[in-house]
């Protein structure tokens, strides 16, 4: 999962001595990122390196850039027509950022998680097996397989085995939004985006969520949005701050919470923003 | 616009009760050493009285840094703050403690013929109490600058502690019947120059506090 060194432009990636390099194997390279909706530009500049198997944590105030950033890792901003992306995002030796750039296998390495639990209308088996029925697995067999194995890896297993075939609906939302992680498990991808995931659950629930992300690290490379600093702070083990449309500060979280080095971060952090 | 006014105004009012605990084990420590110089027993019941004081100030700062800790979960900074806090109010609360055990000690030695004249202790006396001071000030206003001279005058303080602790062993070479007395006061001169090693770790903390880094001071 490591990105090819050699097919970056090293020498326009301007070390910054808020941004610390991470200690162990890079998963995602991304260099001079800029996106623009319309005029408005949404993010400046953005180079970082993001770790692999790790949880990494994008924290800012509202319009700081830091959403417009995750979509940019599978290209949701497509999407949205006024959006425009300049720079390089390096996923496995390719620039994910490139207009060629196969966005449907993309979208297979990249999963993504939204704020609100967005199970389709369908049963909870046809929920997970969705994304492996469209990668060409038909196999009845081997369906029943990955949906149980994603159902477990997601933690909702032993609440749902009885019930594959009843409508993902019918579960509470904390259970909606498990079943939606195991959804984008099932093709097995190897970076988790995860915008805001547990900002419309309860207390519980969102525990539930955060051991989940604490278990799958292991395993896959997770970025999360969030707007819940104590969040943040529990679940991952790199943060970046953005402002602006800039990415302020990035580092071990256990830095960045208790001796951030801008001052701007810890106006931020310590809740004087504003 | 001040956006955590209510939980800034805690955070001031938890600084301003360690400066009133320190200001207790100040008056606590120059009342011991004048009850020993002065020989008075009166004055070294009301030194030792007030050592509840220090105990309530430490139960009651601790328990508003827990609650800080608990209801605004503060980071960085204020995380760095309350953290000190927490470690320097056990020192402060150790310090109440020897300077109660000077008071005793005062006690103890009105009973006694004198056997010299005070001089290097109350000098020690005066250089912590100056330490002490310096030090939660310091706290109080997020200034790491006194932080040498803290380290320089507990060297002081060591020198002088060592000096009378030579001076006493040679009393009681010269004359076995003081022992008593000259043990009693090589006790004292050490609380002092324990005091000042534990305002030594204040600074420790304040350096933390500032910089964010753990630095030994001595």
């Amino acid at each position: 999962m490591v990105a090819d060194a050699e097919l970056l432009d090293e020498e326009s990636f301007q070390k910054n001595e808020l941004h610390v390099e991470p200690a162990g194997d890079i998963c995602l390279s991304v260099r001079n990122l800029n996106v623009w909706y319309s005029d408005f530009l949404a993010l400046n500049d953005v180079s970082i390196n993001i770790p692999a198997r790790e949880i990494t944590a994008l924290i800012g105030p509202s319009g700081c850039g830091k959403s417009t950033f995750l979509r940019s890792i599978n290209r949701m901003n497509d999407l949205i027509p006024s959006a425009r992306t300049s720079g390089e995002i390096w996923l496995d030796g390719e620039n994910v950022a490139d207009p060629n750039t196969d966005v449907v296998r993309l979208r297979k390495n990249v999963g993504m998680v939204f704020q609100r639990p967005n199970p389709f209308p369908k049963s909870i088996f046809d929920n997970v097996a969705y994304g492996p029925r469209i990668h060409g697995v038909n196999d009845r067999r081997e369906l029943a397989m990955i949906v149980e194995k994603s159902l477990k890896r997601a933690a909702i297993w032993d609440e749902v085995k009885d019930d594959l075939h009843k409508s993902a609906f019918d579960l509470s939302g904390g259970q909606q939004q498990r079943l939606c992680i195991a959804r984008a498990l099932a093709v097995e991808p190897k970076v988790l985006l995860m915008d805001e995931p547990a900002s419309a659950l309860d207390p519980i629930s969102t525990l539930k969520i955060e051991e989940l992300m604490h278990e799958l690290k292991n395993e896959i490379t997770i970025v999360i949005v969030t707007h819940n600093m104590q969040q943040a702070a529990r679940v991952s083990g790199y943060t970046g701050f953005f402002l602006m449309g800039e990415l302020i500060e990035f580092g071990r979280s256990t830095d960045i919470f208790t001796t951030p080095r801008d001052k701007r971060t810890e106006d931020y952090v310590t809740g004087r923003f504003g | 616009m001040d956006i955590r006014h209510s939980f800034d105004e805690e955070l001031q009012q938890m600084k301003q009760d360690i400066l009133k605990m320190g200001s207790v084990v100040e008056e606590m420590l120059a009342g011991a050493v004048k009850a020993l110089r002065e020989r008075d027993k009166n004055l070294a019941d009301e030194i030792i009285a007030k050592d509840d004081i220090v105990d309530e100030y430490n139960l009651n700062i601790e328990q508003t840094c827990l609650r800080l800790l608990a209801l605004q979960q503060p980071m960085a900074r204020d995380l760095r703050t309350i953290a000190a806090a927490l470690y320097i109010i056990k020192d402060v609360e150790r310090m109440g403690d020897y300077a109660l055990d000077i008071a005793k000690a005062a006690k103890k030695l009105a009973d006694f013929d004198p056997i010299t004249q005070l001089v290097r202790i109350p000098k020690i006396a005066e250089i912590v109490q100056k330490m002490l001071r310096d030090s939660l000030r310091a706290y109080v206003d997020h200034s790491v600058e006194v932080i040498s001279e803290i380290a320089q005058e507990d060297d002081q303080v060591d020198t002088l502690y060592r000096q009378v602790r030579d001076g006493m062993i040679a009393l009681i070479m010269d004359n076995p019947q003081v022992a008593t007395q000259a043990v009693e006061l090589i006790l004292v001169a050490r609380y002092l120059e324990r005091i000042a090693d534990h305002i030594t770790n204040i600074g420790e903390r304040i350096a933390y506090m500032e910089t964010g880094q753990l630095r030994e001071l001595h």
